[in-house]
């Protein structure tokens, strides 16, 4: 390359290289202090294992969530601001279902099914873990599931399909309105009362001899159903007929259409998968953070959004990856910024990357 | 003229939100708007706007006054409740019309109004607020500030804009006013010493904010206190007060809501003026075919920044209006659902319309904000409501015949019940009425009205069809 070139290639640098060249070079500084930080000690190598992990067990849930966000993105077609309430949907009829199971019959109903809006009874007494009661927290997982598919179906049927053809921007604006009616009509059914529900989170020892180390049981829960959710939408998405007539109706609607697919009945389906996992997402974070709120799902939207956006829009496993990323994120930026600003980071990146790579780290793929 | 169609059912505004109305009804209503329609399609387009606006008013007004009597107010508390809501309406109205300059004309879907609100109003903390926490300049300086402020973020905030899709610009936003939020409540702004001066948020606490509604108050009294010394205008305003029953403080407070809609009546001029500058014209060029615009030679992507930065200003002034009056003021008063609450107003009121915006603002806080609290209170007077604690109570006493319970806990959280009804305003609204009560999207974008002379002769539909040149 000789003179000419260079002086080509630099007179023709647009804003956002030289922004994204800045931006490249922050990120090296912050690799490096997270090096010099390590190595002179003020920040010890268990606190970052411990925020890595911590921020991967959120990521998981921001992934499972985000498949569903994504798929309604891609062949709805429109950003689905209630999804986060659908998280919290999830999360009220799980516990409702898990309370009943475990104390029908030893305490009052309306205590069980409303989730003990008067802190009463005490979730250790009732067996609110995996180990005391395990039938209890894996029937509320399902049920977490089947009603919020119901509604979101409920909300399809009366919202959404008579909008079908509808701009992106009004099926946004109507979202927001479903949104707000689930929201508050949870707030209304089991009040505003923010409350501790699982019992505090058994642990078990594990020694390999060479490898010892202790863990939460709730957390593994997390994770083994987040993983396991997530490979089965991956198989159902590659070898049915239904998933590749989604990924179809993703790509190219009308051609879809025209090949003979029946749309509707792929809608409905992208529907009961989507809010499948949101419901059962909304259900494991509970599990995991220990208390439960009718604003929770509706806090979480934004990083479900920015992990979603971080992958690219419409790609599955670009949301699970972006969802880890922005869980990390959220996490690790501890070790920069103040304790309140970590999810403020992780926003930033969102809007970078929209910014500077619209479609996403896995991008271009607007297919599942 | 639309705003002439909206003279024939605004009354019946907040009704037809959520009914759609039978075809009977619609018809007889549709024959009258023809009519009233033809006879303001002579009038000028500031006298149809100023009339659909003070109807409006009125309309909301009569209903409050209903409501106060059957609260059992006496005129002192009345008056003092139509200060209040005036004064939130026109807060609203100042908001809606900043963001209708956005997605109205601009067709920038913004969602972080919150974000720039919360911005201006914490700069005016810092440059006019008091020890330990401003500089203590002057409150017009810090008014100035906190507007300017507000419009370097959207500055910032706009430039993403021009290369995204109006959703993701949406996220975007969104994205900003959290972060902003995240900011204010943060230990990176709580304390700092800068010029000598020991200046700071002071973290997730509430900090006092200097308003300019005291300087407004010492109008009429010398040291701002509804108990001090009167002034000379505060003497004659307390005194015309007295002739109705009127305390100091509810003069006072008129004072200040009458101030805000000073504002409002500024913002519309210069936002009516605007819509008919060749600006604005490029603006409505822009909403409804941006390519096309941009072959014509229009620099589109200018143009679509000035106009988030002007509008972004507005809401920072609207905001230190609005949330300053409290005196203290926390970063969490600027949650999202501030946000949602100002499209709501703009889509009841439709978007691309400026008398529209300022119909949405009143009829959104009469009937959607306010409206309910009122009620509660009447309801909870004239009827022995028990408490009841849980939902559940309250549908076992219903299966066994007794309605009360059930009622005494839905008055007891009328509040969640009327947010409910703003979503399920927005979906109706959405599916039924997707611009509004005065919304459209055709309308003349040039400086003269070229279907005045049809419209002259009273040929009602085509005028609908073709739009008056109202906004």
């Amino acid at each position: 390359m000789d003179a000419s070139d260079v002086r080509r290639t630099l007179s023709r640098l647009r804003v956002e290289q030289v922004l994204g060249a800045i931006l490249g070079l922050l990120l090296v500084f912050l690799v490096v202090d997270l090096f010099r930080q390590l190595l002179t000690g003020t920040l010890e190598l268990s606190a970052l294992r411990r925020y890595v992990w911590q921020g991967i067990v959120v990521g998981l849930i921001y992934g499972l969530a985000g498949i569903g966000l994504s798929m309604t993105y891609s062949i709805l077609r429109f950003a689905n601001f209630s999804h986060g309430d659908l998280l919290t949907t999830g999360a009220f009829s799980g516990w409702a279902t898990a309370y009943v199971i475990a104390g029908f019959g030893a305490y009052g109903l309306g205590d069980l099914l409303l989730v003990r809006p008067n802190n009463n009874p005490p979730p250790g007494e009732i067996g609110m873990s995996i180990t005391q009661v395990p039938v209890a927290i894996v029937g509320g997982l399902v049920l977490a599931a089947v009603v919020t598919v119901l509604i979101a179906l409920a909300a399809d049927r009366l919202v959404y399909r008579r909008l079908r053809n509808e701009s992106a921007i009004a099926l946004l604006i109507a979202s927001v309105g479903v949104a707000f009616v689930l929201r508050y009509l949870i707030a209304f059914v089991f009040t505003t009362s923010n409350r501790s529900v699982p019992a505090s989170p058994p642990t078990e020892r594990i020694d390999l001899g060479f490898f010892s180390t202790t863990v939460d049981l709730h957390e593994m829960t997390l994770v083994v159903s987040a993983v396991v959710l997530m490979i089965a939408v991956h198989l159902m998405l590659q070898y049915t007929k239904l998933g590749k007539s989604m990924r179809a109706m993703a790509d190219n609607r009308d051609l879809a259409k025209i090949t003979g697919i029946p749309t509707e009945r792929v809608v409905l389906a992208t529907w009961v998968i989507g809010a499948a996992l949101a419901g059962v997402a909304g259900y494991l974070i509970v599990l995991n953070t220990g208390t439960i709120t009718y604003t929770r799902g509706w806090t979480l939207l934004l990083p479900i959004f920015a992990g979603v956006i971080l992958g690219g829009i419409g790609s599955i496993y670009g949301s699970i990856l972006g969802g880890l990323i922005i869980g990390i994120v959220d996490q690790v930026a501890i070790v920069w910024v103040p304790n309140r600003l970590t999810t403020a980071a992780a926003f930033l990146l969102m809007i970078l990357i929209l910014i500077f790579r619209p479609q996403g780290l896995l991008g271009g793929v607007e297919t599942a | 003229m639309s705003d002439a169609d909206a003279g024939g059912d605004d009354g019946s505004a907040g009704q037809r939100a959520d009914g759609g109305g039978l075809a009977g009804p619609r018809a007889t209503l549709a024959k009258r708007a023809d009519c009233v329609r033809s006879r303001m399609g002579e009038m000028a387009r500031w006298k149809a706007d100023a009339i659909v606006i003070l109807s409006t008013l009125a309309l909301v007004y009569v209903l409050f006054l209903v409501l106060s009597w059957g609260q059992g107010l006496d005129a002192n508390g009345t008056a003092n409740t139509l200060a209040r809501l005036t004064f939130l309406a026109a807060a609203y109205a100042l908001l809606v019309l900043a963001l209708n300059l956005h997605w109205g004309y601009a067709g920038l879907f913004n969602i972080g109004v919150a974000g720039f609100m919360s911005v201006a109003v914490f700069t005016l903390a810092i440059v006019s607020g008091g020890e330990g926490v401003g500089f203590g300049l002057p409150i017009w300086a810090g008014m100035i500030a906190g507007m300017l402020a507000a419009a370097a973020l959207g500055a910032i905030a706009a430039l993403p804009a021009l290369r995204l899709r109006a959703d993701y610009f949406a996220i975007v936003t969104l994205g900003i006013a959290e972060i902003v939020r995240y900011l204010m409540k943060s230990q990176w702004v709580a304390s700092h010493n800068l010029f000598g001066q020991r200046v700071g948020l002071q973290g997730s606490a509430p900090v006092q904010v200097p308003s300019a509604q005291e300087y407004v108050y010492k109008l009429f009294t010398v040291d701002g206190s509804p108990r001090a010394d009167p002034t000379y205008i505060g003497t004659q305003f307390f005194v015309i007060g007295e002739w109705f029953g009127l305390e100091r403080p509810t003069v006072m407070a008129w004072g200040y809501a009458l101030f805000v809609i000073l504002f409002v009546v500024f913002a519309y001029l210069l936002l009516s003026r605007i819509a008919y500058s060749p600006f604005g014209r490029i603006l409505k060029a822009i909403r409804e075919d941006e390519g096309a615009a941009q072959a014509l030679g229009k620099p589109t992507s200018r143009i679509k920044i000035y106009s988030f930065v002007l509008g972004c200003a507005l809401m920072g002034l609207a905001g230190m209006l609005w949330q300053a009056s409290r005196f203290t003021v926390g970063a969490d008063a600027f949650m999202p659902i501030l946000t949602f609450y100002v499209f709501v107003a703009l889509i009841v009121g439709g978007s691309g319309s400026n008398a529209g915006s300022i119909v949405g603002g009143i009829a959104f806080v009469g009937l959607l904000l306010q409206g309910p609290r009122m009620l509660q209170a009447v309801i909870s007077k004239h009827t022995d409501v028990p408490d009841t604690n849980t939902i559940y109570e309250g549908v076992t006493a219903f299966a066994s015949g007794e309605v009360m319970p059930f009622v005494g806990y839905a008055i007891g959280n009328i509040e969640l019940l009327q947010r409910m009804f703003v979503g399920v305003v927005l979906i109706v609204l959405m599916l039924r009425r997707p611009d509004g009560i005065l919304g459209h999207r055709k309308e003349i974008a040039a400086a003269t009205d070229l279907s005045r002379p049809t419209e002259g002769r009273g040929s009602g539909s085509a005028a609908a069809s073709g739009g008056g040149g109202d906004e």
